[in-house]
């Protein structure tokens, strides 16, 4: 087949009508969410006191950590699922995130006795936090991946790691609310790693299913 | 040149997105022979034939059209998706290449004419159920339009849209898949 004639056909297809990629990413923001809150509910719910804990700002500092998060995630991989669109200032706002937690860290230190600062790191909850940040996102992540795989990603593995750091923001938003330990170090550390698996899945993922 | 490029390859594809066909086959003409350009400067050692790279980098841009943004410059998209196709093609051959970000568009943008040779796509091709491949051979091999292909097979017109989108869609797939050498490779659908 020459170039000319595949041309030919491809005009012929011109008709053919696909959603915009654009508009596709909010649809599967949409579809992430309800799956990550209907997973939550399910699974773990909020904790009992949480109308208390929203008068605390450890408690809320979580969700503008995770939220913070979430949000520089969903624009990176609305960037890089776009051939040629500038990633750069997406891949700024990635820093955000961490910046904001290391800034809440600081701050804990100062704040709180170092006799303190072991228990507070280790908290109550851990293996709860790892089990089920990662059950929450996993879903999201595979909604972001089929996406991924509707867009054109030039780079997959990297498209599919910020994938899984955005299942795992959306994720970890939804957890907060029902965790205990609202110390930043708490945060820090297992909340990281919770969202971390996420994002060597995602990485995975990209790896292998994120092909056009 | 290049910025006249950019100036007429995105009015054309935006009229083309408003349904403008002869707009969409001229804009896929000059794309072509831009991406033709690129390709044959960045393949030197002869291994992969870059019409194969061109008509596989016109495929992905047909079928991933939605992922470009009418504010966003169309060259750096489809230079992206070009780029994107050699280094797999590359990769299927089981060599690794580096091609610079920077040294698209401006330097490597002389269009060029194809030459000819056996083609990766003709496999992909043989690899179609045989209602899809006839329907794609007819329209682009054969150069019949929707309408006389349907009356040549005796089907509605809707039928052979259908088959010819996802005839091109399968082609599009599998090129991203491995390198076939063998249509027994391919699934059917």
């Amino acid at each position: 087949m020459r170039t000319d004639d595949l041309i030919r056909a491809l005009d012929a297809d011109a008709h053919s009508r696909a959603m915009p990629l654009g508009s596709a990413w909010w649809v599967a923001a949409g579809a992430a969410t309800g799956i990550a809150a209907v997973v939550f509910w399910l699974a773990i719910g909020p904790r009992t006191d949480i109308a208390t804990a929203m008068h605390t700002m450890r408690f809320l500092a979580k969700f503008v950590f995770t939220t913070a998060l979430a949000i520089s995630a969903f624009a990176l991989i609305r960037a890089l699922s776009t051939p040629g669109a500038s990633t750069s200032r997406a891949a700024a706002w990635m820093t955000a995130a961490p910046l904001l937690v290391v800034f809440a860290v600081v701050l804990e230190l100062l704040s709180v006795p170092a006799a303190d600062w072991g228990r507070r790191l280790v908290g109550s909850n851990m293996v709860v936090c790892l089990t089920f940040i990662p059950l929450i996102g996993v879903g999201p992540l595979a909604v972001f991946l089929a996406v991924l795989r509707y867009g054109a990603p030039t780079r997959p593995v990297l498209a599919g790691t910020v994938a899984g750091l955005l299942a795992g923001g959306l994720a970890a938003t939804f957890y907060a609310a029902h965790c205990f330990d609202d110390s930043p170090l708490f945060v820090a550390t297992w909340y990281t790693i919770a969202i971390a698996i996420l994002a060597a899945l995602g990485a995975i993922g990209g790896r292998l299913f994120v092909r056009w | 040149m290049t910025g006249n490029d950019e100036a007429e390859l995105s009015r054309l594809m935006r009229a083309a997105i408003a349904g403008d066909e002869k707009a969409y086959a001229d804009f896929l003409r000059r794309t072509a022979a831009l991406v033709r350009g690129f390709i044959r400067r960045k393949i030197v050692q002869g291994e992969v034939d870059p019409e194969d790279v061109v008509q596989e980098t016109l495929l992905a841009i047909h079928v991933k059209r939605h992922t470009w943004r009418q504010d966003l410059a169309v060259l750096p998209w489809v230079y992206a998706i070009a780029r994107f196709k050699l280094i797999d093609a590359f990769r299927r051959r089981g060599r690794r290449i580096e091609i610079e970000i920077d040294e698209i568009a401006e330097t490597f943008a002389e269009p060029e004419a194809e030459t000819v040779s056996e083609r990766d796509i003709n496999r992909a091709l043989d690899g179609l159920p045989p209602s899809q491949r006839s329907v794609v051979s007819s329209v682009s091999v054969e150069g019949r339009s929707i309408g006389e292909t349907a009356a040549k097979f005796g089907i509605s017109e809707t039928a052979v849209r259908v088959s010819l989108h996802r005839g091109l869609a399968t082609i599009a797939k599998r090129f991203g898949v491995k390198q076939f050498g063998r249509a027994k490779q391919f699934k059917r659908e």
